[in-house]
């Protein structure tokens, strides 16, 4: 699992950050993003729709949001 | 059968990008959206620091607009590279320190180098005649053509009946007939071909998708370069630039006040990097201190900060003043309302 500290940026960069991670991955591993925007809740799970990645977990920590995400082919 | 071509769009989030990608994906091209973070761009999030805010939608235009399409997405951070476009237009301001035609022929060509590299064969925008006083002009369309170096590679699918044939439409790898003769400031014709396409719900942002457009947050701009002696920004300076209160008493330092609990809970983040100011006796708001201050100065920023908090009444407010990490405590007296000078407000 690779893990991604996106926290204290705001929307768009913490998707930004995310899609620029995930191109240097190789398909079936899995990225862990931690932000403190709560418009990734929104923002993340619409750029996987986009790009076919997978969401697997969504969840909110003491003000902050972690999306675990499994990369798929291209 | 012909292989299936390839087009770059430039997608803004707003309704025109959306409808030229479409008008693209109806002649069977395979269309990917691009999209230029220049740190000044209205989205949903920055506008929802506020908690005021919060009710309204927070969605990304344009990754909203990409999954309306069923396109892919690609969001590139242009934040430094688009300093030298803000700060150097060779084509100047808009009404305010919108460069909007830099700011296209910039974003244009590096839509030509994504496209080159990642094997597209043109690019697409949703640009209309007539449309934006500035870069949307008949005489501005082949300037932004031939200064990005997208030359005949540069398709508006909404206005090419009425500019010359491109590359695209002469190779017949889309068929020019069948594309739009759109102009003017109406937008009739863009709401007609959004029904036809089914699209409702779409962005119509009142104030653009950009800071720059907007008056007040240019005159905030313009005073920070004015303040510092030189034209220059951080990604930090123009985030908070759209948060809270501006006051600027002296020429050497300005206060930002958080207006409710989200700016609040925003400039929290803030706070290593900045003096900051909070009343300890009354509630009130978290201030941030940008500039240089000597001594005397404090006094005359706690007594605005009081002026903000719960104490604005009462005789004396006690103000904690932190600098790197230290904390002092000050007594002042809160000013009255009109001791806050309508000059300082930035
Ligand atoms: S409003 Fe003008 S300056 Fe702002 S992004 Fe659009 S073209 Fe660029």
């Amino acid at each position: 699992m690779i893990e991604l500290d996106a926290r204290r940026l705001m929307c768009p960069m913490p998707v930004i950050k995310t899609q620029n991670m995930i191109k240097t991955m190789a398909i079936g591993e899995t990225l862990r993003v931690s932000c403190t925007d709560p418009g990734v809740m929104q923002d993340i799970p619409a750029w996987c729709r986009i790009n076919g990645h997978l969401l697997l977990n969504t969840e909110e920590i003491e003000g902050e949001f972690i999306l675990t995400i499994e990369v798929a082919a291209e | 059968m012909a292989t299936q071509k390839k087009a770059v769009a430039l997608i803004s989030g707003g309704l025109d990008s959306l409808l030229a990608a479409k008008v693209m994906l109806e002649q069977g091209v395979h269309v990917e959206g691009i999209n230029f973070y220049t740190g000044f761009c209205v989205e949903g999030h920055t506008h929802a620091i506020r908690k005021k805010d919060k009710a309204k939608p927070k969605r990304n235009n344009a990754l909203w607009s990409a999954e309306m399409l069923g396109i892919k997405l690609h969001i590139i951070d242009i934040i430094e590279e688009y300093k030298q476009v803000l700060l150097n237009p060779k084509h100047g301001y808009g009404a305010n320190m919108n460069p909007c035609l830099d700011c296209k022929i910039f974003m244009v060509g590096k839509a030509k180098e994504w496209a080159l590299e990642n094997g597209f064969d043109f690019i697409i925008t949703g640009e209309v005649i007539g449309q934006r006083p500035m870069s949307q002009r008949k005489d501005t369309m082949p300037v932004i053509s031939a200064e990005s170096g997208a030359d005949d590679l540069l398709l508006r699918p909404l206005c090419a009946k009425n500019l010359p044939e491109t590359l695209p439409e002469r190779e017949g790898w889309v068929n020019r007939d069948e594309l739009h003769d759109f102009s003017g400031r109406t937008r009739k014709p863009q709401m007609a071909l959004a029904e036809k396409f089914g699209f409702v719900d779409y962005a119509q942002p009142a104030g653009g998708c950009c800071f720059l457009t907007d008056k007040a947050y240019s005159v905030k701009l313009t005073d920070l370069w004015a303040s510092r002696g030189k034209r220059d920004y951080e990604i930090d300076d123009i985030m908070l630039l759209k948060v809270g209160r501006h006051i600027r008493p002296k020429p050497n330092f300005k206060l930002i006040v958080a207006r409710e609990e989200g700016e609040n809970n925003f400039l929290q983040g803030y706070k290593k990097q900045f003096i900051t100011l909070r009343t300890m006796s009354h509630k009130g708001p978290l201030t941030l201190l940008d500039g240089s201050v000597n001594d005397g100065d404090f006094e005359l920023a706690a007594r605005i900060v009081a002026r903000f908090s719960q104490g604005r009444d009462a005789e004396l407010v006690d103000v904690e003043v932190t600098e790197n990490g230290v904390s002092k405590n000050i007594s002042v007296k809160p000013f009255a309302a009109d001791e806050i000078q309508e000059a300082w407000r930035v």
